[in-house]
């Protein structure tokens, strides 16, 4: 097995210290820890009762944010702007007004020029109730997030909460100039359950979670080079990386789309015919490609840096 | 002239019809049915293991292929009514008359053919219970039993789920009863013998391991702010005050966050090594980081748990293992020594009434009693003394004479006021009762009697009916503890006012517990993945509690 | 989905500076809680818009045992309930309060 003894985990963690847990932490909780002391400030923040205009036609309880948390605020002095998605308010899915905050941070960001933009994914996809809104919403938040990286923006996404990242979510992310997961994130279009649906039990089992995450957990997307970076399920860890990625990412052109591209298609090519994620692994000769899914966050992160997918500078 | 050895004559008959079926002592799996049908007669008493856990599967399903005109009116004696096979026989008729302790998985369909006139009841039992009787009016004729794997010779392994073998077999055996075991395999030389060959009389080779359940494992992360808030208060408030180092836990998420608190907040309240030291306790997951934190002396179990098995061959000082390293478990021993080695039984259930009785029963649902009723039960029977059992019987009897005043049994039922789907806990009329009256029962089936029952624990505090003097006080005590059901909005304020003066009724407050600190991250695990680091990752959980 | 509304008079003004507060999250079982420090010292207000209907009774004693016990004076709470049990309600109440007599960090 893995080299390094299990520890057993920090008893001491303090619900309020950046060593708490990302995954159970709300929305407002990751935003308030991650950020500077003090320097969060909320755009339409809940006192303003934007909320959906649509769920009570479903009898449904909205949320005086519809459930997306924006603002800006700093982290260690860097000015940032920030949106966090609460992945427990229907399932943290786009509806009319909470995309509509996030399409607007985006066009300021583009307008602003000079603060880079951290995305806190939390969500399903697209609010069924509110379909046609969500959907939109999608395309413009790609629109502004594309005229914001071609304003020189950097856009960097966090991924680690409940809900994954789904959807019209996972369309958006792959838009980020990075994207930073823990092992709990996950990352995809198509949820476990339509894809079962629609393609049979055979094809893919919802059920079997050990499956879901080895296809779209954050240690596979880290392996295939879906996200730049994995970390620990902490918002220390978060915090950290959110700095370096800012600092790192190179500016957005049409070069750096075509050598995305090219990645992709390598990427295609190499392993369109692997039926599972660990065939992938075990093609990209990564050591005990078995053992992956049980090691330790600390034992993956330095199994990834050694052997995962050579970072591009594309995105 | 009388026959007195009629039972010996018969076993040799049904072994000498049996064998023609067997080589050596070995039965095909294909010729089970007309084995069965060889060895059993209409209206034997049949005894399937039907444990909590482990489940004689192959010998369940071959049961019900036997012909029901050779082999009907079959009376069942068996601990757990789980598989759906165990109810298949009695509605192709082969089987009659059932007398049992647990239905979890079946309860509904034990309900159904009850009301259908498929069973005819003998009684719901608690697991002690049944086992007793096995000795004295319900000795099985035949036993169909799970092991692991058997020599040439009969001798079985039963291992770590070993269970309620040893008390089946014995009850049947030396009553000239027949005892055919499935093993998933036969081998040249056992890890140990559980049950000696002359004990058995034919085995089958099922070529797989028996059905097990996972009944014991609660994922941490289920766990919420107030059964956080009830674990830090059953701690502080009962566990430290009467200095309770031997007990059991029912299983459940409330029990769970106790187990998981006692390092952290039983930690920084200093409680180590004066509490939770000895237990009557399957393998529960959720204790390894009290285990690893050096807080507990030794287990012993009912059965045992999936996935817990290398980290019990690896503390072997906490745990009964045999000289080949796994578990050795005993249902029957470990009951008594809940009966009369504890002090304390904490666990939940569904429904408690305004006097105190309790009950998992509902009206579509009969899940029978399992071990509860005896764990949480006062064993009148103790002579022994403890500080936690005298001052127990000191706060139920304040005037007695203390050399003639005996000591109490520690029964506490935990919960949350309002239960799944928001479904209140405390009910002016117990569900049981209907039951009882819709099926005519002699007996409403409680799992634990109010004259047992010594203190309540729910969010909004704790009730020690130790202390209450009438029906009166021990109405308002239980309706001072029942938050907003309609019972707790039914409370008389003044009298409940007076009763926490007393100490009857303590809220959090009064032991200084601030309920806005409740907070997961008390939990020395938050996480399936985090009990595995604790264990060092020895404890490899079942596949549906993980996402690796 | 049923709205509710309970004034009361409070023993003391709420402590501390702070203008706004929110604790919680909508979602099965769950409920958010937004106070605002609006109202004059010794009034406090909750209102409540709830998915589960019909339990009027229960909110109205939740919400009087709530202001007895933490004096929420000035403070106007206003809930996002998504059928919490009522001693999570008592809760995210008692939560925001504590919250809102945060001295800011």
């Amino acid at each position: 097995m893995n080299a390094r003894k299990l520890e057993a985990p920090d008893v001491s963690r303090v619900a309020n210290s950046k060593t708490a847990s990302w995954y159970e932490a709300s929305a407002r909780q990751r935003v308030r820890l991650m950020l500077d002391a003090g320097s969060f400030q909320e755009f339409i923040g809940p006192e303003q009762r934007e909320q959906s205009p649509h769920l009570r036609v479903f009898d449904l309880p909205t949320q005086f944010d519809d459930g997306i948390v924006v603002g800006r605020g700093r982290i260690a002095g860097t000015p940032i702007f920030v949106a966090a998605q609460e992945g427990r308010f229907m399932g943290g899915a786009f509806g009319e007004v909470h995309g509509a905050k996030l399409t607007g941070l985006l066009r300021a960001a583009r307008d602003t020029k000079s603060v880079p933009v951290l995305i806190l994914f939390d969500t399903g996809g697209v609010r069924l109730q509110e379909a046609n809104a969500g959907e939109l919403a999608i395309a413009e938040i790609m629109r502004a997030l594309i005229e914001a990286r071609m304003a020189g923006v950097k856009i960097v996404g966090l991924i680690g909460g409940r809900a994954g990242c789904y959807g019209g979510g996972g369309l958006i992310a792959g838009c980020c100039s990075a994207l930073a997961v823990s092992e709990q994130g996950r990352i995809g279009v198509s949820g476990p359950e339509v894809i079962e649906t629609n393609r049979g039990v055979e094809e893919f089992d919802s059920r079997d979670r050990a499956l879901v995450w080895r296809t779209m957990g954050g240690k596979h997307r880290r392996l295939l080079g879906g996200a730049e970076a994995f970390v620990d399920d902490t918002i220390q860890s978060f915090r950290n990386i959110a700095l370096s990625l800012i600092g790192s990412v190179p500016s957005f052109g049409l070069d750096v789309l075509k050598a995305e591209q090219a990645r992709l298609e390598e990427r295609l090519q190499r392993f369109g015919t692997c039926a599972d994620a660990m065939d992938i692994w075990r093609a990209e000769d990564i050591f005990d490609a078995e053992a992956v899914p049980a090691i330790s966050s600390l034992d993956f992160m330095d199994l990834a840096n050694r052997d995962g997918e050579p970072r591009y500078d594309a995105r | 002239m009388k026959s007195w050895n009629a039972q010996k004559t018969t076993l040799a008959e049904r072994l000498a019809d049996g064998r023609r079926y067997a080589s050596g002592k070995t039965i095909e799996v294909v010729d089970l049915p007309n084995f069965l049908e060889a060895v059993i007669r209409p209206a034997d008493r049949v005894c399937l293991e039907g444990d909590n856990q482990k489940q004689a599967d192959v010998l369940a399903a071959a049961l019900t292929d036997v012909d029901p005109a050779k082999i009907h009116d079959l009376h069942m004696v068996q601990s757990g009514v789980v598989l759906p096979e165990h109810l298949d026989v009695f509605e192709k008729g082969i089987a009659r008359r059932l007398d049992y302790s647990y239905s979890g998985p079946q309860a509904a369909r034990v309900a159904r053919l009850l009301f259908g006139g498929k069973i005819e009841l003998g009684a719901v039992h608690t697991y002690l219970e049944l086992f007793a009787r096995y000795f004295v009016d319900l000795t099985p004729n035949v036993a169909l039993i799970a092991a692991v794997c058997a020599d040439r010779d009969g001798n079985l392994y039963t291992g770590p789920n070993t269970e309620d073998t040893p008390t089946v077999v014995e009850a049947t055996t030396f009553k000239s009863g027949i005892v055919v075991a499935q093993v998933a395999e036969i081998v040249d030389r056992l890890p140990r013998v559980d049950i000696p060959g002359d004990r058995v009389h034919f085995v089958v080779e099922a070529k797989k391991p028996f059905y097990v359940e996972p009944l014991f494992t609660r994922d941490p992360a289920a766990i919420t702010e107030a059964q956080v808030l009830t674990a830090m208060l059953a701690i502080k408030g009962l566990y430290a005050p009467y200095g309770i180092r031997r007990l059991n836990h029912g299983i459940g998420f409330s029990t769970a966050a106790i187990e998981l608190l006692l390092p952290t907040y039983g930690e920084k309240l200093g409680l180590k090594g004066s509490v939770c030291t000895h237990w009557a306790l399957n393998p529960h997951p959720a204790l390894i980081p009290a285990i690893e934190s050096g807080w507990v002396e030794q287990i012993h179990s009912f059965g045992s748990e999936v996935g817990m098995d290398d980290y019990i061959r690896a503390r072997s000082d906490i745990y009964f293992t045999g000289p080949d390293g796994s578990l050795r478990s005993n249902r029957a021993f470990c009951q008594v020594a809940g009966l009369y080695a504890c002090d304390m039984f904490i666990g939940s259930t569904l429904q408690i009434d305004l006097q105190g009785n309790s009950s998992t029963v509902t009206t579509s649902r009969i899940a029978g009693f399992g071990g509860a009723p005896n764990m949480g039960s006062d064993a009148r029977g103790r002579r022994h003394p403890s500080a936690p059992w005298l001052q127990a019987g000191k706060e139920a009897d304040p005037d007695g004479p203390p050399p003639l005043r005996r000591g109490r049994k520690l029964v506490v039922q935990i919960g949350e006021t309002f239960g799944d789907k928001n479904v209140p806990l405390f009910v002016e009329k117990l569900d049981a009762l209907t039951l009882a009256e819709k099926l005519n029962l002699e007996l409403a089936p409680l799992m634990i009697y109010a004259d047992d029952v010594t203190h309540i624990v729910t969010e909004e505090g704790i009730a020690n009916l130790l202390l209450c003097r009438d029906k009166d006080e021990r109405e308002q005590a239980i309706r001072g503890v029942a938050g907003y059901t309609d019972v707790g909005r039914g409370r008389d304020g003044k009298m409940v006012r007076r009763l926490r003066e007393r100490g009857v009724i303590r809220r959090p407050e009064d032991l200084g517990i601030d309920p806005l600190d409740a907070d997961r991250s008390l939990l020395a695990a938050r996480s399936i993945k985090d009990l595995v680091r604790w264990s060092g990752g020895l404890y490899a959980p079942p596949s549906k509690f993980r996402n690796w | 989905m049923e709205t509710l509304s309970y004034r009361h008079k409070a023993q003391e003004r709420a402590a501390g500076s702070k203008s706004l507060a929110i604790i919680g999250v909508v979602a099965s079982g769950n409920l958010e809680v937004l106070v605002e420090r609006l109202l004059p010292d010794t009034e406090c207000q909750v209102d409540i818009n709830t998915a589960a209907e019909g339990f009027g009774a229960v909110w109205e004693a939740v919400v009087a045992d709530f202001v007895e016990r933490r004096s929420p004076g000035g403070l106007r709470l206003s809930v996002n309930d998504g059928g919490a049990r009522p001693d999570t309600v008592a809760l995210r109440l008692a939560q925001a309060v504590r919250l809102i007599e945060e001295e800011d960090r």
